[in-house]
């Protein structure tokens, strides 16, 4: 096809996809669960369409925007690396980090609530440090740890520590005074209220605090690749990829990246589902 | 002012750590040095020593304070050595990535809420769009904005602007999400009167979503403010920028100058610090000017 042949396809597609829509969302189908899974893919479909049609129609240099087919044969040709890069980043750096650092936070709060001067001095610190760009901390965790893994692994655990804390001990709060009452004329003790009652009662806010720490997580061992990685790893490949110009590469890590992390993000979200399947955000969802 | 004391005793507690922590990590190096030179040291001077090192491991926080203070008050503002100049270098990308950000937020919140199309094909992509870590498309956006010349056609330095979409691409979404909860926050009881009032769906819109959708929008802002400027450090990092508290980092961390790495990242806190603090005082003016009672 020529040019022109595919940008028109390309703009009838997307006008037809979006016709389709503003159908789905005006008719009765609009509130089901098909519904709501098939409109975002269909609008999807249609960018990935728009955007092959506008590559190929303007005839635009890979150098600029590689077109979708283009990244496709580039990961199928790329398997092993980028799977060597996913590893070496997202599940030795990131992966490794976010679990050391959730659940220290998560320890942290249950000791910070048992000790409420600490809870008043250390909460406000804590959310003022979970502001603040820790990012920034990735070049000292590089020189105290070194090039490896380690270093990633550490600075994930400092970025997703705060996030999670302060989450944590807002959750711990959540049983009411009536709960807690009730758990007291059983008899029941510090232990047995804290794992009966008020850590399931948090878990909506610790969950809270785990969904936005798996971004969190991402990033930190990505950016601690751009200060020193041995020869492999995501960030590292982006940077490379970048000097030497090979953007389709710098695509399909992108989009290896985007996989991981909404499925990372997904993982989190389905175990919150199975675990606060009582509370009302979670109801009424099948 | 109940939690001004506990407050102060954990910083204190904090500080006496990490002093501790610096006594610490930084003792390997001066009995190396101590062993090297054929002698011993006594507690009082290792302790004066490991205060001292030009590149310790982990620098006393007055070692700190003596560099922060060197190169914002001990420096022309213009200079290179200036924090306050790399500092206003990595402000204006966050703030240019702030103000974009905010836009596009409130707008597509609008949208969201107008229309139920965008909000059923939309919504879930803006989602994702945060899953996805942006810094690995950092680099990209530099590149791209680069080879088509994206600041010269909207008359800005090509830098900036990467680093500002950057910024821009973190600090929307929290104002999407808040704003789309505040403009759905008024009760239907609330549109109905204005329906029998007779107003316009802009009129409703004007005087009544938007205005109850403001305290939302500050709330999320604040959480924006924070996220544009660890997108403009991020930003700095892979684009071989040279100017900026990020790139500070990158090449303190590349020639071994661990307080240089130190003094930028209090710097990137102290800035974040303020940036968070203004938004909160624009917060309270707006609010007496709408007439909310404190």
């Amino acid at each position: 096809m020529s040019g022109n042949a595919w940008l028109a396809a390309a703009i009838l597609f997307w006008i037809a996809a979006w016709a389709v829509n503003a159908a789905i969302a005006r008719s009765s189908l609009a509130r089901t669960r098909g519904a709501r899974i098939v409109v975002p893919v269909l609008f999807g479909l249609a960018v990935l369409v728009l955007w092959e049609g506008l590559v190929r129609g303007f005839a635009i240099d890979t150098v600029i925007l590689p077109a979708p087919s283009v990244i496709w044969a580039t990961i199928r040709a790329n398997l092993p690396t980028l799977w060597m890069d996913f590893v070496q980043t997202i599940l030795k750096g990131g992966l490794s980090g976010y679990v050391i650092g959730c659940s220290a936070a998560v320890l942290a709060a249950i000791l910070v609530d048992r000790v409420p001067f600490l809870e008043k001095g250390l909460l406000p610190i804590g959310n003022f440090v979970a502001a603040l760009p820790i990012v920034g901390i990735a070049p000292v965790m590089v020189m105290w740890f070194g090039f490896g893994w380690q270093s990633k692994a550490a600075v994930v655990v400092v970025m997703v520590f705060f996030p999670v804390l302060v989450n944590a001990i807002a959750g711990l709060k959540a049983s009411d005074r009536m709960q807690r009452d009730l758990m007291a004329t059983w008899g029941a003790d510090y232990r047995q209220t804290l794992f009966k009652l008020r850590l399931p009662a948090a878990m909506p806010f610790i969950f809270n605090g785990l969904k936005i720490a798996t971004t969190l997580a991402l990033i930190g061992a990505i950016v601690a690749e751009f200060f020193g990685s041995p020869t492999f790893g995501m960030g590292f490949r982006i940077q490379t990829a970048v000097g030497q110009l090979a953007l389709p590469m710098v695509w399909a890590q992108i989009a290896v990246a985007a996989v991981a992390g909404s499925a990372f993000y997904g993982l989190v979200a389905f175990i919150e589902r199975r675990v606060t399947f009582w509370h009302p955000s979670q109801r009424g969802r099948g | 002012m109940s939690r001004f004391v506990p407050v102060v005793i954990v910083l204190t507690g904090i500080v006496v750590l990490w002093y501790g922590a610096a006594i610490a990590l930084n003792a390997k190096w001066t009995y190396d040095q101590a062993e090297r030179a054929g002698r011993s040291v006594g507690l009082a001077e290792l302790v004066a020593d490991t205060m001292a090192q030009e590149r310790p491991v982990l620098p006393a926080p007055h070692q700190i304070a003596a560099v922060l203070w060197d190169s914002t008050a001990g420096q022309k503002v213009t200079s290179k050595k200036s924090l306050v100049y790399h500092g206003w270098v990595t402000m204006q990308a966050t703030l240019t990535g702030f103000a974009l950000g905010t836009l596009i937020g409130v707008a597509m919140a609008m949208g969201i809420v107008r229309y139920r199309v965008l909000d059923m094909s939309l919504m879930p992509w803006a989602i994702i769009s945060q899953t996805v870590p942006i810094v690995a498309i950092a680099p990209m956006i530099v590149v791209l904005s680069n080879k088509i010349g994206l600041g010269e056609a909207v008359g800005m330095e090509n830098r900036l602007v990467s680093k500002a979409i950057i910024a821009a691409y973190l600090s929307y979404f929290p104002v999407l999400v808040g704003m789309i909860k505040g403009l759905r926050s008024p009760e239907q009881a609330q549109l109905d009167l204005l329906t029998t009032y007779n107003a316009t769906e802009a009129q409703a819109f004007r005087k009544l979503r938007l205005p109850a959708s403001v305290p939302y929008l500050f709330a999320s802002l604040k959480v924006a403010i924070a996220a544009a400027l660890v997108g403009a450090i991020v930003g700095e990092l892979p684009t071989g920028a040279i100017e900026g508290l990020g790139a500070r980092m990158l090449v303190a961390s590349q020639f071994g100058q661990p307080m240089m790495m130190w003094a930028a990242l209090f710097a990137a806190a102290v800035l974040a610090g303020i940036l968070i603090l203004v938004v909160g005082q624009v917060q309270q003016v707006v609010d007496r000017r709408m007439g909310a009672r404190p």
